[in-house]
């Protein structure tokens, strides 16, 4: 175990509580960073969604997970900054210009949508940014002079400092990872200052935050407002990694998709939105295994327990019907979703706890250390 | 002029008057404490002053402006700072983070100065942890730093939620049922802060107290309170020895 021994207020400010930190993260840089030169180009592309998620993560974790208001509607966040990227691309602005343009719409509509969302909680609150997503999308979808509706609108070649960026090119790639950290950096730093205590505040008593002098309404305002721009600012090279953007990319499954990065990956630190990030990704390749080579390997396996030719044939016929279905994608983040809700409520990063401190107290781990102690209710009574 | 004044103030909720056209004043440097069996409205005479509801009538004082109409966030600004019969803390952070919560009504620093962390944001951070400090070392909580609030136990809590009210600097402290879940040891204690937070800190203190040893012990005047309406005030022994007071403890 390693006792940290504290001498000055300036150890607790630290973004790197110790050395061991900036060595697994020196580490993790390091590999991220000759990534690009070892890794498949499809595995790089992946690479760069995961660092297009996990932006979107982090955004979506100041809002939900540190203010503790719910939202179903980044997708639409998402879909302004794409669509702020393509609009303005039309009359060559540089990227530098767009990026930010694309932050700064996104998080005044984040604002726009903070005022009426002040008076929701729980699931009317999920219910008015699902409405709001649904509106966008129409909007989308209606706008032709200027979203070209239904066609959708092309994404052209990114170009920095007058050099192009394919969207496949390892240059990309670390302007994504670039984006990711410095918005994880940004973020870091808004947790250690007065405006994301006051945000953990009113997450967990309103009424004591408000007591405490923090104004409630204006920091949730200030807490859609940044998770918006975050999620703007992502959009943008979301629409660049896709070089076409059109309104049924922005719908209510890829906000779903949001909410299970951070689910799965755990609300309650920052860690979460990239664990999350990751996972959901992967699912991707996942699901190109089971539908290419599952059926395969099932009937092989049948095979070998003595079934008929026919019923192998028939056996892998039907398991590829089943692994190519329509909405087999939705029924497996449902189920994930329900699991981690369940057995895993502190997510991917909450386990990756658990087992370090396993080993770190090996043998004297007790399965209790993480359970919640209910010591006493709160009341009701000053809701 | 009084330092604080609740002028005729009522509360109703719907036909039940919890709080019933109840006047009274607290002088600079008092320890005033409000008494009265339960559902008296002794918790929502403190929910008048902090605003969260607003008044059905009256005003309230505070060195004499009219604070009846500010938001209840500013009421901290003004030096106003309360801890609730029930302990509402941030159950999932850290004490030390609740406690710095308590500061927020001293910070200046600017959003995009906080997401840059610049020198200036440091720097206020330190001093606001150097004020939580203070507040820890008067409160003994040393050891409870690091822990999250939802794996205390409820007399610490208790001792938290004060912690975190110092930490705002009040002028005027709102303490409702400071000892209410303590044992006898961590009563004695609080009688001793309480005591301290008037003499050394001089702190202002509004108090709702049952425990009438440490009403008797810190108060230098009591309010009797019952169905809303004020049934006497005085000295402690005044107001227990008045016969609407023991009629009503009684329940006759
Ligand atoms: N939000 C509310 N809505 C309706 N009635 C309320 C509300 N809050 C308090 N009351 C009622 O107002 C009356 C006074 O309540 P209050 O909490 O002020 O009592 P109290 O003197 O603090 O009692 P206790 O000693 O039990 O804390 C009670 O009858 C209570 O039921
Ligand atoms: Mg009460």
């Amino acid at each position: 175990m390693r006792f940290i021994f504290k001498t000055d207020y300036e150890d607790d400010i630290r973004l790197f509580p110790h050395s061991g930190y900036v060595w697994s993260y020196g580490t993790l840089l390091l590999l991220l960073a000759i990534a690009p030169f070892v890794l498949s180009s499809y595995l790089m592309s992946q690479l760069v969604f995961v660092c297009i998620y996990a932006t979107v993560g982090v955004g979506l974790l100041i809002l939900t997970g540190f203010t503790g208001q719910a939202s179903l509607g980044h997708a639409a966040f998402l879909a302004i900054g794409a669509y702020t990227t393509a609009y303005l691309q039309q009359y060559n602005v540089p990227f530098p210009v767009y990026f930010l343009a694309a932050g700064l719409l996104t998080g005044v509509v984040g604002a726009l949508v903070g005022f009426p969302a002040l008076r929701l909680q729980g699931i009317y609150l999920v219910i008015a940014t699902i409405s709001f997503a649904f509106i966008v999308e129409e909007i989308l979808a209606r706008w032709e002079s200027v979203t070209h509706g239904n066609e959708g609108m092309r994404v052209k070649t990114l170009t920095l400092l007058g050099t192009a960026v394919p969207r496949d090119s390892p240059a990309f790639y670390f302007l994504c990872l670039g984006v990711l950290i410095l918005t994880i950096v940004g973020s870091l730093n808004l947790l250690r200052s007065p405006t994301g205590r006051a945000f953990v505040a009113i997450r967990d008593s309103e009424t004591a935050a408000r007591s405490m002098g923090v104004n409630v309404a204006l920091y949730k305002v200030k807490s859609f407002a940044i998770s918006a721009a975050i999620t703007g600012m992502a959009g943008c090279l979301y629409a660049h990694k896709l070089s076409f953007i059109s309104p049924e990319m922005f719908t209510l499954q890829l906000s779903i998709e949001f909410i299970i990065v951070i689910l799965i990956g755990g609300t309650f630190s920052l860690h979460g939105a990239v664990l999350g990030a990751i996972f959901l990704v992967m699912i991707d390749p996942f699901l190109t295994y089971l539908k290419d080579d599952m059926p395969g390997i099932i009937a092989n396996v049948a095979a070998a327990f003595g079934a008929s030719k026919a019923t192998a044939s028939n056996i892998q016929s039907n398991v590829a019907a089943f692994a190519s279905a329509n909405g087999l994608k939705g029924a497996i983040y449902g189920v994930i979703i329900m699991l981690f809700v369940l057995f895993e409520p502190l997510g991917l990063y909450g386990r990756w706890l658990k087992i370090k401190l396993f080993f770190q107290l090996f043998p004297l781990y007790k399965r209790a250390t993480f359970k919640r102690q209910k010591i006493y209710v709160k009341s009701e009574r000053n809701r | 002029m009084s330092y604080f004044r609740a002028e005729n103030l009522s509360l109703h909720f719907g036909g039940l008057k919890a709080v019933d056209a109840v006047s009274f004043a607290v002088e600079k440097g008092e320890i005033l404490s409000i008494i009265g069996p339960n559902g008296a409205g002794k918790s929502s005479i403190f929910n008048l002053i902090s605003r969260i509801y607003p008044p059905t009538h009256g005003r309230i004082y505070f060195e004499d402006q009219d604070i009846t109409q500010e938001p209840a966030y500013d009421i901290a600004k003004l030096g106003i700072a309360r801890t609730f019969q029930n302990i509402e803390l941030f159950e999932n952070a850290t004490v030390l983070a609740n406690l710095l919560v308590g500061r927020h009504r001293h910070s200046t620093t600017q959003l995009w100065q906080e997401l840059l962390f610049l020198p200036n944001v440091r720097a206020a951070e330190k001093m606001h942890r150097r004020r939580v400090e203070q507040v820890i070392e008067f409160l003994d909580l040393e050891p409870y730093r690091e822990k999250l609030i939802s794996g205390l136990p409820y007399g610490v809590r208790k001792v938290i939620e004060l912690a975190r009210a110092l930490c705002t600097e009040p002028k005027l402290i709102l303490l409702d049922e400071p000892s209410s879940g303590l044992n006898v040891e961590e009563t004695e204690d609080m009688s001793f802060w309480i005591r301290d937070m008037k003499t050394e800190l001089g702190m202002t203190v509004l108090m709702v107290e049952h425990d009438m040893t440490l009403v008797n012990r810190v108060s230098d005047r009591v309010i009797a309170l019952n169905y809303g309406k004020v049934l006497a005030m005085g000295s402690p022994s005044e107001v227990q020895q008045h016969p609407d007071v023991v009629a009503a403890y009684l329940g006759a």
